[in-house]
């Protein structure tokens, strides 16, 4: 009886055939799963949580007239925590679209999951490549940077530079292996060579070891294929042993803001990474980082402006899908040309990687340095089709169909 | 067991999923399993292992690779799993049960290292990554596992199968020489059963069945981890076995509902949650040390089915008089 005038209802809304929403559980729910205390919260956790917040918020709070809300977790670091919660927030709250989804092997499980049960993960926050090739999903999005973009970005002008041999400390899990394979295709295509690597257990305090066996390689170019507090520990304790002060050189593969301002500008200062976006880059960047940094207490990293990319490209394609369908979404979000505070003219590949701009950023010395935050300046801009791995290599299944 | 008892805890499980969420539910049946079978060892024999989750862990790696490389069906892959557990419980058991107390316990604490080694080097573990996307399959080629209620029903009917296993280990003759054994093992001897040859079986038996449990769980979550094999794992078994009574054939289960509820229900606090469960715990050991089921038999009917073995910190449990109450019916 009643599910027949619940029909009857739906069917009357239909052929009336306006923007009636299709919205399931009459709420558009977001996720937002991410490290909030591990060696990835400084530059994911709570911040990425309050840049979801702000964009649920400059986008009205509403969408097709149905409340927006949020949700998160922490996941640890840990796939089996992730995938159990994205599980539950699927199965349970009704989750409409997953986001952060900080490290890769977190970001693989909760992909595969999530698109199985037909929801979108927009990963802004998690680098291997395998997201986009052969982990690929029809509705996982792989949205900030990937692996390739740092290697191509952060090798390619050292080894110009003369860093011909190259030893690499790497986290050993997807992520790292990843980062490193991406970075030593690219040394080995420029004529230098890869001497040694070592890999060290995900998270990681102690990198001395690894440290004195890099020392002690003959290598040009020590690559640090890790992230977070595992490559600040590790630049720190290099330090220490007088790594980077010689002929030998330190070079982190994965550098975030919040990164080069926990080492001190003193300790990073001349440090050249690859990251996609930074808070100090334009006049609408530095109003989104000053209401950020109001609430945060920190300027945004690139992942977590991202977040707040993310959130509002997917309700803007809930909007112009009238529903959200994880399927209709994903296909209007491939439509769309995405352009808001943190990318310009970005476009969705089928892989599921979002084609925009990365930069090759230089840490300022500290005289450079006018204010507290005042850490990078952009040396290069890296176009798209140069930073990301084009389409026609990609090894995603689902490009090879089309 | 009660036969009262069967039929609430089977109606209770039948109920279950219509409450509850089911994958959370699974997750339940999965550890008390895990907990009943580390019992019978901790519980009824009186030997400390501190390297269950190696059986735990091993198994749903290899059930999650039967599963997803070699396509075997759902149940031989759990049945494997199990096999699995049950051999490494070979390979542990006969080289720990030579030594006694805290040794036995580092032994096995350090067979299980070994065993986390290897899952953490091993190719087909996947390392940090852990075993993703194992397919849950179809039951026999027909009942479809990817609807949760279909996967509930099936774990169910393999947690009560164990549980009943257990619980007729507990109760039969075997039993009967195990709880021998953990009260008075000297006399036991002198009795003259074999007793390495008892305590060796009861150590593969639990292996057998923690490995079930483990391969079950790789199944609901489709995923086999480090955490799995990680030595805490090993420690919240413990945890389990003491907060729900050792030695009570209902206080492991209840000991994991309490502990991964906890771990569920307080996740948003993140790490707290370990500081909340060892606050717990010492509660626990101060005022109810028989466990809460152990320390509700005892008020119950004072002295009630079997009595729970109080081991201290060497292992050995402290010998309770108890003429003629360890078995029943």
């Amino acid at each position: 009886m009643k599910n027949s005038t619940l029909a009857l209802a739906v069917a009357a809304a239909l052929s009336a055939g306006t923007a009636q929403a299709q919205i399931s559980g009459d709420v558009v729910k977001i996720g937002v799963l991410t490290d909030m205390s591990g060696v990835y919260a400084a530059l994911s956790g709570q911040g990425s949580v309050i840049a979801a917040q702000m964009a649920i918020e400059d986008f009205g709070g509403k969408v097709l007239g149905k409340p927006i809300q949020l949700v998160s977790a922490d996941h640890q670091n840990k796939a089996d925590i992730g995938s159990a919660t994205a599980r539950e927030w699927i199965d349970q709250q009704g989750v409409d679209m997953i986001t952060d989804l900080v490290t890769s092997s977190v970001g693989i499980a909760v992909q595969r999951l999530a698109s199985a049960k037909g929801v979108i993960t927009m990963n802004t926050s998690a680098g291997s490549t395998a997201l986009t090739n052969a982990e690929c999903t029809e509705l996982g999005i792989h949205y900030a940077y990937d692996t390739y973009a740092l290697a191509v970005g952060t090798a390619n002008p050292i080894i110009q530079s003369g860093g011909k041999k190259w030893f690499f400390i790497t986290a050993d899990y997807t992520f790292g292996h990843s980062l490193e394979s991406n970075a030593a295709d690219v040394v080995k295509a420029n004529g230098g060579q890869v001497v040694g690597g070592v890999r060290h257990p995900f998270p990681n305090n102690d990198f001395s070891s690894y440290l004195l066996q890099a020392q002690g390689s003959g290598a040009d170019v020590i690559g640090l294929a890790n992230a977070g507090q595992d490559f600040t520990n590790a630049v720190k304790q290099a330090g220490e042993f007088g790594i980077g002060r010689g002929k030998q050189q330190l070079v982190g593969l994965l550098v975030f803001s919040s990164d080069v301002k926990s080492l001190g500008l003193k300790a990073a200062e001349g440090l050249q990474f690859t990251d996609s976006w930074y808070w100090d880059m334009n006049d609408e960047t530095r109003a989104f980082a000053q209401r950020f940094f109001e609430r945060a207490k920190a300027m945004p990293t690139s992942p977590q402006a991202a977040v707040y990319s993310s959130v509002t490209q997917y309700l803007k394609a809930v909007e112009a899908a009238g529903t959200d369908n994880g399927k209709a979404v994903r296909a209007k979000l491939g439509e769309m040309v995405m352009n808001d505070v943190y990318h310009k003219n970005a476009k969705l590949r089928p892989d599921g990687r979002v084609m925009h701009d990365m930069y090759l950023m230089k840490v300022k010395s500290p005289q450079e340095s006018k204010s507290e935050w005042d850490l990078l300046k952009i040396v290069d801009t890296i176009p798209a089709e140069k930073a990301f791995l084009p389409l026609e290599k990609s090894q995603c299944p689902l490009v090879k169909k089309q | 067991m009660n036969r009262w008892l069967w039929i609430v805890l089977i109606a209770l499980g039948l109920a279950a999923p219509y409450v509850l969420y089911p994958v959370f539910v699974m997750k339940l049946l999965c550890f008390a399993l895990f907990a009943c079978a580390f019992n019978l060892l901790l519980g009824y024999t009186g030997l400390l292992s501190f390297g269950h989750a190696a059986f735990f862990g091993g198994a749903a790696y290899v059930c999650g690779h039967a599963l997803k490389v070699w396509g075997l069906p759902t149940e031989l892959g759990i049945l494997l799993g199990a096999a699995v557990g049950g051999l490494l419980g070979l390979v542990f058991g006969s080289l720990a049960i030579r030594r006694q107390g805290i040794y036995f316990a580092m032994i096995t604490l350090a067979l299980a290292q070994i065993v986390y080694f290897v899952a953490l080097k091993s190719p087909f573990t996947g390392g940090e990554d852990g075993l993703q996307g194992i397919p849950r399959g179809k039951l026999f080629g027909v009942i479809d596992l990817e609807d949760s209620l279909n996967m509930y029903y099936f774990v169910l009917a393999i947690f009560l199968a164990g549980f009943w296993l257990i619980d007729r280990i507990v109760d039969s003759p075997f039993g009967q020489v195990l709880k021998a054994i953990r009260e008075n093992e000297p006399r036991a001897l002198s009795l003259g059963y074999d007793v390495s040859r008892f305590k060796l079986a009861a150590f593969v038996m639990s292996a057998t069945l923690s490995g079930l449990a483990g391969a079950t769980k790789a199944v609901v979550f489709q995923f086999a981890s480090l955490t799995d094999v990680h030595w805490a794992t090993s420690g919240e078994v413990i945890l389990m076995t003491l907060l729900g009574g050792l030695g009570t054939i209902l206080g492991p289960m209840v000991g994991a509902f309490t502990v991964v509820s906890l771990h569920s229900k307080l996740s948003a606090i993140g790490s707290w949650v370990t500081v909340i469960i060892g606050i717990t715990f010492i509660v626990c050991v101060l005022l109810f040390r028989r466990g809460f089921v152990g320390e509700l038999q005892h008020l119950l009917r004072g002295q009630f089915g079997a009595e729970p073995g109080k081991p201290q910190a060497g292992g050995k449990p402290v010998a309770v008089a108890q003429p003629g109450s360890g078995g029943k019916h």
